[in-house]
């Protein structure tokens, strides 16, 4: 039940993805090409996203104590802006800008059956475990020392 | 090359993003965020890497079963093969530095008010819109 309900939730995430146009890297550049070929439909996609997500977690979190499939919400509880949530974000848009996907774009357009979007995808997933295993052997080092 | 203005279709799209979001939140007690999710079942595979590659198996398998009942999803790549491995490789190194994306902060983490969140996503969106610039206008890099 709880994987069935998994790959609904991801369906519905996928779907949305994909008719909303963040699965289209030549839509999606477009958003940020003000000054050229602009077109403003994105803003719709994160504000339609955004109120929904808004509204829907203020009634989950002030009706249900835990949710249905496990024993907590797993949320971030940090608050302090640190460098390298600053760095890794402006990093971010720099591929974003340059491939015109995000994680959450390219995975459902891996759907579409387009030859460019699993090019991305692994260069996505290299790029994570590099990270990774860079971050890891950062913080394992003064840990051991 | 320019695309069509979908003010309707994008907001119904976004809607979904937000359903699914809320539904992974109250089932699950999770963020729906792409880059925590994926990174869940990349090597070394996370314990709980079953929810993880069922969303990620819907998220795939829901626009190819759109397409297959007369959907239609407009796609274009605007850029060289090259912008896609060099963007694909600053991607994933960005949003496992940084702690998430478009969906983790942009949405979920902006939603919640979240202070890391609301300055990643303001972060990005100035970086992208920057990187744009920088390919279309000063660059001049298109599609071969």
């Amino acid at each position: 039940m709880r994987i069935v309900s998994a790959l609904l939730i991801g369906a519905i995430f996928g779907l949305g993805i994909a008719i909303s146009g963040m699965a289209n890297p030549a839509k999606v550049i477009n958003f940020f090409d003000v000054a050229g070929t602009w077109d403003p439909s994105l803003i719709f996609v994160m504000g339609g996203a955004l109120v929904t997500t808004a509204i829907g977690y203020r009634i989950v979190f002030g009706t249900r104590a835990r949710p249905l499939f496990a024993q907590t919400y797993s949320l971030p509880t940090r608050t302090d802006l640190d460098a390298r949530l600053i760095g890794g974000s402006a990093l971010f848009g720099v591929g974003w800008g340059m491939s015109g996907f995000c994680p959450g774009g390219a995975i459902p357009a891996l759907g579409l059956g387009e030859p460019a979007v699993p090019v991305f995808v692994i260069a996505m997933a290299a790029g994570i475990i590099l990270a990774r295993t860079a971050l890891n052997a950062l913080i394992d080092k003064p840990a051991s020392a | 090359m320019a695309t069509e203005f979908t003010p309707f279709m994008s907001l119904f799209g976004g809607f979904l993003i937000g359903v699914a979001a809320i539904a992974l939140m109250a089932l699950h007690g999770r963020i729906a965020g792409m880059t925590g999710i994926l990174a869940g079942v990349l090597p070394p595979v996370g314990s709980d890497w079953q929810w993880r590659a069922a969303f990620l198996a819907g998220a795939v398998i829901a626009p190819a079963l759109y397409l297959v009942f007369g959907g239609t999803v407009p796609f274009a790549v605007p850029v060289p093969v090259w912008a896609m491995v060099v963007g694909g490789l600053i991607v994933g190194i960005g949003v496992h530095v940084g702690s998430g994306c478009t969906s983790g902060h942009g949405v979920c983490g902006m939603a919640r008010l979240s202070p890391r969140s609301i300055v990643a996503t303001i972060t990005f969106m100035i970086t992208t819109g920057i990187t744009v610039y920088v390919m279309r206008h000063v660059l001049s890099v298109g599609a071969a």
